[in-house]
């Protein structure tokens, strides 16, 4: 018999808090945790009680037995971390959590992820500390120490190697911050983006502009999974897992830069395991939310995860078909982490979980097949594809 | 300080490319990396090379990720490279680069060393055009006054004949 989760487990419920800008939070990260995880039960009409297992990614400091303690859940079967930073653990995480329901390890598993960054410190901040060892030391003393820096490197070779044009970073930016005008949630709702605002804002570090780094933020979101055979016993239409992967290619982390392929996203290894398992193609999505950390990056995924080709990269990847409902691959329809909420990327999912209920602020007609690229050029990366009742 | 014949007066300085008060490279406490700051006070220029395949190794690891021999050594390699990519930092991210921007990092491939790669700032005016390919040749940039001292491995174009 084939080893494949496809199709065996579904996303009932989903939580989100409201969201912040960074470091505005009014309450602690703990209890932004707890109400993402009991928004997400609300949602699917489930008492809170009856979850079993937690699993989230990028060291997120809420552990899985505090929260047991805290909604006083009469077990935990199941606590997961994925290892990596960043947003590269997104799908990754809904994996694990999704293999442990496959298995039956646990029954009704929350991923979630919660960040209240006025509490703990910025992620694009580069260490105040007076020595540094290890790997740091070959980069942090030449100012190459955030985020933004250690990825736009790789995009300036993508550029060099495959010809890909900076037009296209700029028609990710504007195609999010035009998704997040229709979307409250949004922190950018309100804040239109036009062309002439994306050329006139500064550098960051080229060649990234300030429209294509994403935001930080304060907030919580939260999925609740359950057993396929369970789907139907909640409120709303189940998004089912149709195929998840996660990894890196050949020495992707390589120290100092030293990856064999460097221009990339790390999907060329992980796409492929995900449309296997789903027994889909690219041509199947019609709708794909990819994790911004840097437009740049979002670039690659959409490469590498066969949207396009490299030549058919800069007549692809333009404003009018990346924008729903009429493009022809609407991308981060809820506004993503540039402009709706950067909630490490969970709040993608939860975007494709809208889009198969037809809630999104964005929706797109007979959008069945849903594409989430977790955290692109970190190490792992992973990415899913949900579907609607339809792709069973 | 009496220079080692390969390394002429001009591809050393005590001027600090960026400001003061960036994080200070020392050794790892594992001991790993220790040969490569030794070599880089005295000028020279060492990645890890393997006993079993002898293929260049770099960033620093314990293990040949090729053959799986973990008896490496260091080998001084010339101090030249192309750059293989780059960036223009425009953005401070640190109090001490409020006044020290732009800056222009720059990620060299050493073609005479298998082709591994190295970070170092692009000496000169951060402005000028940066063209990947571009033979660069590395200047050692000399902490003497920190404690303990350390020597940072910067690049500037070469002199081309």
């Amino acid at each position: 018999m084939a080893r494949t989760m496809r199709g065996q487990v579904a996303i009932v419920g989903v939580g989100e808090t409201p969201y912040y800008r960074h470091g505005q939070s009014p309450d602690a990260e703990f209890k932004l945790a707890l109400a993402a995880v009991l928004a997400a039960c609300d949602d699917a009409g489930m008492d809170p009680h009856e979850i079993d297992g937690f699993a989230s990614f990028s060291n997120d400091r809420n552990d899985p037995p505090r929260l047991a303690a805290a909604l006083g859940l009469p077990e935990l079967r199941f606590s997961n971390m994925q290892w990596g930073g960043g947003g590269g653990g997104g799908s990754g995480a809904v994996g694990n959590a999704a293999a442990a329901v496959a298995t039956g390890y646990a029954d009704a598993v929350v991923v979630f992820r919660s960040l209240a960054q006025g509490q703990f410190g910025r992620f694009g901040r580069g260490p105040q500390i007076p020595r540094i060892q290890g790997r740091p030391a070959f980069t942090v003393p030449y100012g190459l120490m955030s985020p933004a820096q250690s990825f736009a490197m790789r995009v300036q070779r993508l550029f060099h190697e495959r010809h890909v044009s900076p037009d296209t970073l700029k028609a990710v930016s504007l195609a999010a911050y035009y998704h997040a005008q229709q979307n409250p949630r949004a922190i950018m709702h309100g804040r239109p983006l036009s062309s002439e605002d994306y050329d006139n804002s500064r550098w960051i570090v080229e060649p990234f502009r300030l429209f294509d780094c994403c935001q930080e933020n304060d907030g919580a979101a939260a999925l609740l999974l359950v057993p396929a055979e369970r789907a139907k016993d909640f409120k709303h239409a189940p998004a089912y897992i149709l195929g998840v992967a996660t990894g890196v290619p050949e020495r992707a982390a390589a120290g100092v830069h030293n990856a064999p392929d460097y221009a990339t996203s790390n999907f060329k290894s992980v796409a492929p395991h995900m449309y296997d398992m789903a027994q889909l193609g690219p041509h199947d999505v019609d709708v794909a939310q990819v994790y911004e950390n840097f437009t740049g990056g979002v670039v690659m995924s959409i490469i590498e995860n066969g949207l396009c080709t490299y030549e058919e990269a800069n007549d692809f990847i333009q404003y009018d078909n990346l924008i729903a409902p009429s493009g022809k691959m609407p991308i981060n329809t809820s506004g993503g982490n540039l402009a709706e909420c950067y909630m490490h990327g969970l709040e993608l999912q939860i975007e494709s979980i809208r889009q198969i209920r037809g809630d999104s602020p964005n929706q797109v007609a007979n959008a069945n097949v849903h594409l989430i690229a977790s955290g692109p050029m970190v190490e792992p990366v992973s990415g899913m594809l949900l579907g609607s009742e339809a792709t069973r | 300080m009496s220079l080692p014949q390969h390394v002429t007066p001009s591809q050393v300085t005590d001027v600090a490319y960026l400001p003061p008060g960036l994080a200070q490279p020392s050794p790892a406490g594992d001991g790993l990396d220790a040969p490569y700051w030794g070599a880089a006070l005295q000028n020279k220029l060492m990645v890890q090379q393997c006993n079993g395949c002898d293929r260049f190794l770099w960033g620093p690891e314990w293990v040949c990720h090729a053959c799986h021999c973990f008896d490496l050594r260091w080998t001084e390699v010339e101090p030249r490279g192309r750059i293989y990519s780059w960036e223009r930092v425009w953005h401070p991210v640190h109090p001490a680069l409020t006044n020290g921007c732009p800056y222009v990092v720059v990620l060299v491939e050493l073609p005479q060393a298998g082709d591994v790669r190295m970070v170092g700032n692009l000496l000169g005016e951060p402005i000028d055009r940066i063209e990947i390919g571009a033979e660069v040749e590395a200047v050692f940039e000399h902490h003497t006054d920190a404690d303990p001292p350390f020597t940072l491995v910067q690049w500037r174009r070469a002199e081309t004949d």
